[in-house]
């Protein structure tokens, strides 16, 4: 299977192409400020480099920040309405209630609460009132709104009322776009909403950007499929993408710790992704990232995705060393993508770690001649404070006792010395473009979260259940059923409730079906 | 009403949220949800004033709010609002008295915000003070009833308008065995209010000062962070914590018996602490720590999880391996430390029989 991947940032867009596990070729050029322009070169770049044509490639794969910048940038985002389905419960609390008032008020700050919901052991606190939902609907079309984001209490226990009001909703509002809460997020009310209000704002515009990757994919003469990536490192078809773009949020570094299991063929190690300006770093377990476990703020909006625990550190390619009094200084300014510019080997004036590395014969950048002058101990160190703040941030990621290997990607990881924190260090082929490659070989899954009565159900029936619900999921999103694989058991008694209530997270994993 | 004490403001429920969960001491739940609950009382202009106990008149009556249930059904089906201030009516009208003031059960996590919630719409001051000075698990570990509060008539209500009220409950035992099943058949998250404690009781009883303590606890925090100061000395500074311990937690067993929460973490030291290991024993909250298999450390006083750059509380749910903690200790008010709060909330009530408590002593108080 040939596949191409291709990972659009803010600063680069990569692309890789596959045939299998071998890296046919790997390009990596500036993003442009029309996006598509880029990505069409970019694909035209990897092509003509692997001695392939359009026709020859299967599947493309998308890994993209568009979405997440329209959120932080508060652009293209549709008038949206907020339809809770609570009463009587939940009314302290209206939708939107943490959110930075410039975003609320770009969508409108447009809220209804209704009837509905479900207690934790699957209880009804109220039934639906659809003529309640006719004139809420009645109310949403005076307003001239088209955009629906619906969010039952316990729906992760039910979906039954989210599907029943998206029902009577997309009755009386014909055309409108409408998600549901329990296709999104999990349990803990406030954030999944969130997720759900902010998947309903982008609806317009992922209707374009996906009709414009479908257009520039085209115009290389693509005919195939594609897929983007999402935040927990697993594919979405491009028509599932368009209703749920919310998902693509923070695919970046999910990509880049896949790439780099695979491109290393390790499994269980640390990845320091370095950039130009940062160095992201994080931990893989049985190749996945590991995910977060508290609340991860998206433009100023908490949601509780399943994100990637990685943290970042002002460390990259382009960061400032300056010599300070109390010693040396590196990052957290940085020239970023001036870099070519402004580095002291490409001619500029200024400092950057890549001309310590230069000046060390650690590599070969630009003019080394331009850094001949540096003084050696200023570049030893440089280079020691850099070996320091890696040491510290791999410790700080670390999250077993066992001498995990650290693997080492993206365009900055020139910086790298040796070995960081005594652990055995890893940098493979193509280590730049590692983040294209976890776009392209990305798999297919599918996620259950929800609260089992124990006392009603044994714990083996419970986790039988919540795996065939996992399973489905993940066929239903494009796995070979063969090829589906449990990855992540997870179940949490929860404290004071009698009744052994337990709440199960399953994720199953499978190979994308292509044909 | 007494004119005493201050007005709490809406930049005070971010450090105050920030406080309390410091002073959960690793449990009590998650203050954020009370947090906004509060804000947007406030927002909407209601006043809610924090009293001293010394302005509480002898006769007046006091009453005791907190929510109950499942922290994990609370961060899903989010309270109508007006649960606590329903299950403190039903108490006076049960009673035949009016109170005149609110009070907090236990002032570690969410259970902070209930009374300056409940405060907030009926108009009433909370006190400034709470039943703990921390955060346990069980009702019958406040102060009061310890020292004797009547355990009824008491009242649970929910969202759906069900207000049940326990006309005579035979003692605090009852009350929490009662109060846990009635809240998990009102769907895991309800409001609790027990009987009326008359002022010149609860002055005797209640720890006092701890909604300031927790806000000035939580101002300190932020303050050191917008400053780049380090956390850890400003808050040991600002209230005579002491530092125990710095490292990373190296291994965490959890367990899960009688409803709670059970486990041990392992800490590695770090800088002053290198090769020393630490262990902290949980029960929904820290409850002893040794260093070096030596017991130093352990209930009543206050054993304090904190990350050592931020100064953010780390709850016994979410310690894992590889987190930075820094491990302090604050030493419990005078009224959990008598023999007949010991038997309540000492080593020994909590399953440690051979460990003899060794009470902290306050450190200097700088700031």
């Amino acid at each position: 299977m040939i596949r191409i991947g291709i990972d659009v940032g803010g600063t680069n867009t990569d692309a890789v192409i596959m045939d299998g596990a071998d890296v046919l070729a790997a390009v990596k050029s500036h993003t442009t400020s029309d996006v598509m322009s880029g990505v069409v070169s970019s694909l035209n770049l990897v092509l003509a480099e692997a001695g392939k044509s359009a026709s020859d490639v299967d599947v493309v794969m998308i890994g993209t920040t568009h979405f997440t910048n329209a959120v932080v940038q508060r652009r293209d985002l549709a008038q949206t309405a907020a339809v809770r389905l609570c009463l009587p419960a939940t009314q302290s609390l209206p939708p939107m209630v943490d959110w930075p008032e410039d975003l609320r008020d770009v969508i409108g700050n447009t809220w209804y609460l209704a009837h509905g919901g479900h207690e934790f052991d699957g209880r009804v606190i109220s039934p639906l009132n659809e003529d309640e939902l006719v004139g809420i609907a009645a109310d949403i079309k005076a307003k001239g709104i088209n955009t629906i984001a619906i969010t039952s209490v316990f729906s992760p226990v039910s979906a039954e009322f989210e599907a029943k009001a998206a029902e009577i909703f997309a009755r009386e509002l014909p055309g409108a776009h409408i998600t549901v809460s329990s296709e999104i997020g999990r349990i803990g009310l406030l954030e999944r909403e969130n997720a759900a209000i902010m998947n309903a704002c982008l609806r317009d515009l992922s209707h374009e950007v996906i009709q414009a990757f479908r257009d520039a994919l085209a115009g290389i003469g693509f005919t195939g499929r594609f897929f983007l990536t999402q935040n927990d490192g697993t594919l979405m078809e491009a028509e599932f993408a368009e209703k749920f773009p919310v998902l693509t949020f923070a695919s970046g570094p999910t990509n880049s710790m896949r790439g780099a299991a695979f491109l290393s063929g390790v499994k269980d190690a640390i990845v320091v992704d370095i950039g130009g300006t940062t160095a992201d770093v994080g931990s893989l377990q049985k190749g996945f990232p590991r995910q977060a476990t508290v609340a991860v703020e998206v433009g100023g909006v908490r949601t509780n995705f399943r994100m990637p625990d990685v943290f970042s550190i002002g460390l990259g390619g382009g960061s400032l060393v300056v010599d300070a009094a109390g010693g040396v200084k590196v990052g957290p300014t940085s020239v970023g993508y001036r870099i070519a510019t402004e580095a002291l080997v490409f001619g500029g004036s200024t400092l950057t770690t890549t001309d310590l590395v230069v000046a060390d014969g650690g590599a070969v950048i630009g003019d080394p001649a331009k850094v001949a002058h540096l003084d050696k101990d200023l570049v030893a160190r440089g280079r020691a404070r850099i070996a320091e703040m890696l040491d510290d941030c791999v410790e700080r990621a670390r999250v077993s006792a066992d001498p995990l290997p650290v693997i080492v990607v993206g365009g900055g990881s020139v910086i790298v010395g040796g070995p960081i924190a005594g652990l055995q260090l890893i940098k493979p082929n193509h280590f730049a473009c590692a983040n294209a490659v976890g776009a392209a070989i990305a798999q297919v899954s599918g996620e259950v979260d929800r609260v089992y009565a124990m006392a009603e159900i044994s714990r083996d029936k419970a986790l039988e259940d919540a795996k065939t619900q996992a399973v489905n999921a993940a066929v239903a999103a494009g796995a070979k059923r063969e090829t589906v694989e449990i990855v992540d058991v997870e179940d949490v008694p929860l404290a004071y409730l009698p009744g052994n209530a337990t709440r199960v997270r399953v994720k199953a994993v499978g190979e994308l079906h292509v044909g | 009403m007494s004119a005493e004490g201050y007005i709490l403001r809406e930049e005070d429920l971010l450090p105050l949220s920030i406080g309390a969960a410091i002073l959960g001491t690793g449990g009590g739940g998650n203050p954020y949800i009370g947090m906004l609950r509060a804000r947007e009382l406030i927002r909407a202009g209601a006043v809610v004033r924090v009293l001293p106990l010394h302005a509480l008149p002898d006769d007046a009556y006091i009453g005791e709010v907190g929510g109950i249930g499942a922290p994990v059904v609370g961060i899903e089906k989010i309270e109508q609002g007006e649960e606590c201030l329903r299950a403190m009516r039903a108490v006076e009208e049960a009673a035949g008295v009016q109170m005149y003031a609110v009070i907090s059960a236990e002032i570690g996590g969410s259970n902070a915000l209930e009374p300056i919630i409940t405060a907030a719409q009926s108009g009433l001051p909370v006190v400034d003070g709470d039943g703990m000075g921390r955060a346990f698990p069980e009702v019958q570990m406040c102060t009061w009833f310890i020292y004797g509060a009547k355990a009824s008539p008491a009242a649970i209500a929910d969202e759906k308008g069900n207000v049940v009220v326990f006309r005579h409950v035979q003692d605090m035992f009852w009350l929490e065995r009662f109060a846990r099943d009635t809240a998990v058949a009102m769907g895991a998250a309800a409001g609790l209010a027990i009987a009326p404690m008359r002022g010149d009781f609860v002055k005797k009883v209640a720890v006092p000062g701890t909604v300031t303590q927790a806000l000035e606890l939580g101002r300190v925090v932020l303050d050191a962070r917008a400053k780049r100061h380090n956390v850890v000395d400003r808050i040991c500074g600002a209230t005579g914590a002491t530092l125990f311990f710095t490292g990373k937690v190296v291994d965490v067993e959890r367990g899960m018996s009688g409803g709670f929460n059970r486990g041990t973490a392992v800490i590695e030291g770090a800088g002053e602490w290198a090769g020393s290991t630490a262990r902290i024993a949980i029960q929904n909250e820290n409850l002893i720590l040794w260093i070096d298999d030596k017991p130093v450390l352990m209930v009543p006083d206050l054993i304090m999880n904190v990350d050592p750059e931020t100064g953010e509380p780390i709850t016994t749910e979410v310690l894992r391996f590889g987190q930075r903690v820094a491990v302090l200790g604050l030493p419990a008010h005078d009224l959990m430390k008598t023999p007949e709060a010991m038997a309540i909330v000492g080593p020994k009530a909590f399953g440690y029989p051979d460990i003899a408590f060794k009470p902290l002593a306050l450190g200097q108080i700088t700031a």
